[in-house]
């Protein structure tokens, strides 16, 4: 990760008392995971048994992937996996293209009534979805589909239990669209005149000039919309039937039927946060870099 | 962009009138579509339980492998804790399957919303427990391959050791003795909650569990007399002494406010003496205790002891297309042998005595048999109204209340108006 | 005006239209010879073009923005004043308002104001501060800040169903939390039955949800902090200014927009409170945890009052829309 020198002057947040702040924060907001992760690998009678002690953090005594190999036997893991990595990795792509084009629109270019467009487009972040999932229900069961039959298309009515009802409602959004935008009006106009000149169009612009310079804007909204669209649980409780599109989350479910077992419980949440923080971590390097390689600064 | 929503509002609104056309030649209401091209679906509530799963599974391959099958089916299964919000958002968007599993007190609710069409089957139900039978408005909507039963579980060496009277079918323990016995168990320091009654339990398992005692106290979960109103029912004199008693356990210690997960694992590991709980956890509890385990009858709170009656059940919706095979699959999985396949993998009591005939523990004189004599003597349906989902939900959240310590005669009165005031909103739910 | 070209008017707007959204224009160079305004035909197509290029560009979110949540939005307020249901055998009927008036008699829906209400009173200061120091301390670049960062974010990334059934646990009588405080305190202390106690549920409640969401507005406030120039702190350095001088000149009112979005998002997470409720509480005990959302999913979806949840909805909806314009005018006026 990109260490900068020291600057020669005495910066603050450096003593003692900052370091042994942020330990104590960390303790507090790792403890509870790494106690989930660590339960995971023990069996039931040992996770209760080491709540006492600081074992209950530990990876000590009768460890073993019991529990990971009983999730897999109760839940078709690999297959939820799948589908949660699709449906996520579709709603981040389309959200990114379709919200940083409507920002770029209404920070750039030309377009009457465009403040009134924003605060419209702002005003629906009051709304929270639980309160709209039921007419939703309704609603996207009366919309059209294009179907591939064969070698011709069909069209069908109804999105209940498919891919896209899992993934469209959530590509545009909100907040999206205004960090976009706000990251957009920090970008210096002169770029973009300076590419006018050159006689590129509003299209070139921002596909070439603005969203290359906007690789935090774009790494932050895509963690931003990947994480409801990994987690997301009351919707597709609603909206999918078959067991083959069922996303992660319904698979909690699965655990708190007639026996429940804790450690599989732990495996099951363990194995599918796992994934998530490991391409956080993986997406916060790409964060980092891209503010120091753009040197973009307010 | 006015236009494009224009666009694709019409044609979403044709759409829909097209397909909504389609569906209205086709069936009634419930018009799911399910059932054409020679296949129809099934959902079940057993996701993750194996054992449950897996037997359903290989009755649907046995038939499917039948050469005078009437169609192909296909099993779709849920988890049992968000099965009911599927389902109900489905039938919402009415797309729902040929065949579905219900839990037997939804049923009426189902059958005056005209999703599930009267059963046809070649099976003959005439021999059937009757809280195996769905049944509204003289028709019958569902049939179970198995009913549950509700029991106390103990061991009887802790009985024992008490100097606690092990009570019998002919003579349950009362109110007092029931007290009594968990006062001299407490007394033992063995255990911080002597009774275990499930209170971490949610959903169904609220009125499924506890309803049966405010029965056995002299209340009711509404007047079943024409079932308009609960007014005097749940919050008459009877129904609020029942509700200081239930608070009273918790009061007293000897029931937690909220259990644990999995009661029956808790009791094998020895944190509880008594458990209250259904038929499906004795051979879990059997297996580990052995002859040590005690299978009680539920206590008797005056009127005898109660215990709720109708499980899961099989209906056929109204817009399936190919009902009759429904009804074909549903008469095959009723056959003796086939119930009693089911009725083993979930541990349960089996709908008919032939059926029972063929499981060894449900066999007379076989372990589980006294089940089949609670369901006998004890159970009573819950009330056979489409009103009943929004009572349950009702009564569910009035006893939580209760076993938190709120005032048992306001609670219950603020239960029974918005009961009241739900089943007029819907017109008595008549017809 | 009269004389002004089309093209005029249009442009005349633009100097206008980047304040909107709350940001003030910034001081940057005069536009150069390029964007002035011109006059005639071709400079009246050019602008044509660009005003149509831009609805295309805002067309496909707009288009989703308003099949997703305006449709639903509008028919939750239709719904809101019939009394469908959503399984009936009856078409819905227009009742006018008397979902709204058993709303007003209803004990439990007040109870959810007053318990959204106390939850946001402790959450938004609470949160926003925390994340903000935590912000303060990982903006700092010195080696192993990162790792830190990184950890601080972690519970953001878990989902709340998880989040909420690992809390579940530790919150039991014999639970993680409660052991911690047994052996922290030698056994001096006995926890309380967090979640079945009335008095202990909500800020039990409170106390995972600032766990979960700090990371998230700790984000928000860096994204702020990075951007106020750096040489502003160099030379405040060089001044010798102290830590708080310094966050209060310099900091402080450098995150003035960053406030106000970060104020109207967790207010808004803060009033939305649902998941949480439904996975560990239910709302109990004793309605000490119900909320707005939760009582509008619970009669909505599981008691299958459609239009009774849909009023519970609307009022929601116009709830939040006083709380967040109330918010906008009180920071509107402090500046």
């Amino acid at each position: 990760m990109t260490v900068l020198k020291p600057q020669g002057v005495l910066r603050p947040g450096t003593g003692p008392v900052a370091w042994l702040a942020r330990i104590a924060l960390a303790a507090v907001f790792a403890f509870p995971l790494l106690f989930m992760v660590v339960s995971s690998l023990k069996p039931d009678q040992q996770i209760f048994g080491d709540l006492g002690s600081p074992a209950a953090f530990l990876p000590v005594g009768h460890l073993s992937l019991d529990n990971y190999a009983a999730v897999f036997d109760r839940v078709p893991a690999a297959r939820f996996l799948l589908n949660s990595v699709g449906v996520s990795a579709v709603t981040v792509a389309l959200g990114v293209v379709v919200n940083s084009m409507a920002a770029f629109a209404l920070s750039r270019m030309r377009v009457r009534g465009k403040g009134i467009i924003l605060t419209l487009v702002i005003a629906t972040l009051i709304v929270p979805f639980e309160t709209l999932a039921l007419p939703l229900v309704w609603w996207v069961n009366q919309l059209p589909w294009l179907t591939a039959n064969g070698f011709s298309l069909e069209l069908t009515t109804g999105w209940l239990d498919t891919y896209q009802v899992q993934v469209l409602p959530f590509v545009a959004n909100a907040f999206s669209i205004y960090l976009f935008h706000q990251y957009f009006d920090s970008i210096p106009k002169e770029l973009d005149e300076a590419a006018r000149m050159d006689g590129a169009g509003w299209f070139t612009i921002y596909r070439r000039v603005v969203m290359p310079l906007s690789g935090p804007a774009v790494a932050t909204v895509a963690i931003l919309t990947f994480l409801p669209a990994w987690n997301s649980y009351l919707w597709p409780l609603m909206v999918v039937q078959s067991e083959e599109l069922r996303p992660v989350m319904l698979g909690v479910q699965y655990f708190f039927q007639l026996n429940v077992s804790w450690g599989e419980v732990m495996a099951y949440t363990s194995l599918i946060t796992l994934p998530v923080v490991a391409l956080f971590i993986a997406f916060q390097r790409a964060f980092v870099n891209s503010i120091a390689a753009s040197g973009v600064k307010g | 962009m006015k236009t494009a929503v224009k666009r694709l509002l019409a044609a979403s609104v044709v759409a829909t009138a097209l397909g909504g056309s389609l569906v209205a030649c086709g069936s009634g209401s419930g018009g799911s579509g399910d059932g054409a091209n020679g296949e129809l679906t099934l959902w079940t509530h057993n996701a993750g339980n194996k054992e449950e799963l897996a037997a359903i599974q290989s009755l649907v391959d046995e038939y499917n492998a039948k050469p005078d099958k009437k169609a192909t089916v296909k099993v779709q299964a849920f988890p049992q804790d968000s099965y009911n919000d599927s389902v109900v958002a489905a039938a919402s968007a009415k797309k729902l399957p040929c065949i579905v599993d219900i839990d037997g007190p939804n049923v009426p609710n189902w059958a005056w919303s005209k999703y599930l069409a009267p059963l046809e089957l070649s099976a003959d139900l005439s021999k059937n427990l009757p809280s195996t039978l769905g049944e509204w408005n003289g028709k019958t909507y569902s049939v179970g391959h198995y009913d549950v039963a509700l029991a106390l579980l103990a061991r009887r060496s802790d009985l024992t050791a008490a100097g606690v009277r092990i009570p019998t079918i002919d003579s349950p323990w009362t109110k007092d003795e029931l007290d009594a016995a968990l006062e001299k168990l407490k007394g033992l320091g063995t255990w911080e909650h002597p009774l275990d009654l499930g209170t971490g339990g949610t959903g169904e398992w609220l009125p499924y569990a506890y309803s049966p005692f405010l029965q056995s106290a002299g209340g009711d979960l509404v007047n079943r007399d024409g079932y308009q109103s609960a007014d005097g029912t749940l919050n008459g004199d009877a129904a609020v002494e029942w509700a200081e008693w239930f608070h009273g356990l918790v009061e007293k210690g000897y029931a937690a406010q909220k259990s644990g997960k999995d009661t029956t694992a808790d009791f094998i590991a020895g944190k509880s003496a008594i458990l209250y709980t259904g038929s499906w956890a004795a051979d879990k509890a059997r297996a580990a205790l052995g002859d040590d385990l005690v299978v009680l009858p539920s206590v008797d709170l005056g009127e005898g002891p109660k215990i709720g009656g109708g499980s899961w059940q099989w209906g056929v919706t109204s817009g399936c297309k190919s009902a009759e095979a429904a009804m074909d699959y549903l008469s095959f999985t009723l056959a003796p042998e086939n119930v009693a396949k089911i009725a083993q993998a979930t541990g349960t009591i089996p709908a008919t005595e032939e059926a029972a005939a063929l499981i060894p523990a449900y066999a007379p004189g076989g372990a589980n048999s006294i089940f089949r004599e609670f369901s006998q003597e004890f159970a009573v349906l819950r009330p056979e109204t489409p009103a009943y989902p929004f009572i349950a939900t009702e009564f569910g959240k009035a006893t939580q209340d209760i076993l938190s310590g709120a005032d048992p005669k306001s609670t219950l009165d603020k239960a029974v108006k918005d009961i009241d005031a739900n089943i007029k909103s819907n017109g008595g739910y008549k017809g | 005006m009269t004389t002004h070209s089309v093209t005029d008017r249009a442009s005349d707007r633009a100097p206008h239209a980047p304040r909107v959204g709350g940001r003030a224009a910034r001081p940057g160079p005069l536009p150069g010879p390029r964007t002035r305004p011109r006059s005639g035909t071709m400079a009246g197509a050019v602008a044509r073009r660009e005003e149509r290029l831009g609805w295309a560009m805002i067309a496909p979110a707009a288009l989703l923005l308003v099949l997703f949540i305006v449709v639903p939005a509008l028919l939750a307020f239709g719904l809101a004043f019939t009394n469908a249901r959503l399984i009936s055998p009856y078409p819905p009927e227009f009742v006018g308002l008397d979902n709204f008036v058993r709303l007003a008699e209803d004990a439990t829906f007040w109870r959810s104001l007053a318990n959204v209400a106390y939850f946001a009173v402790v959450v938004v200061p609470l949160q926003s501060a925390l994340a903000l120091g935590m912000a303060l301390l990982v903006n700092v670049r010195v080696r192993g800040v990162n790792f830190f960062r990184t950890v601080y974010f972690l519970p953001v990334v878990t989902s709340m169903v998880v989040v909420s059934l690992l809390w579940l646990f530790m919150y039991r009588q014999e639970g993680l939390l409660n052991e911690v405080i047994r052996a922290v305190t030698f056994g001096l202390v006995e926890g309380p039955d967090w979640l079945n106690d009335p008095a202990t549920a909500m800020p039990a409640v409170i106390l995972m949800s600032v766990w979960q969401a700090a990371g998230f507005h700790m984000i928000i406030w860096l994204s702020g902090l990075q951007t106020i120039p750096g040489d502003l702190y160099e030379a405040a350095a060089l001044d010798g200014v102290s830590t708080w001088q310094r966050f209060r000149h310099i900091t402080w009112p450098g995150l003035r927009a960053t406030r106000n979005l970060i104020l109207v998002t967790i207010t808004i997470q803060a009033l939305s409170l649902f998941t949480q409720i439904d996975v560990m509480t239910q709302g109990g005990p004793l309605d000490s945890t119900t909320t707005i959302v939760h009582q509008a999913v619970q009669t909505g979806f599981r008691q299958q009052e459609t239009s009774y949840a849909s009023a519970i909805s609307l009022v929601f909806f116009v709830l939040v829309l006083i709380v967040s314009s109330a918010q906008r005018y009180l920071t509107r006026e402090k500046s």
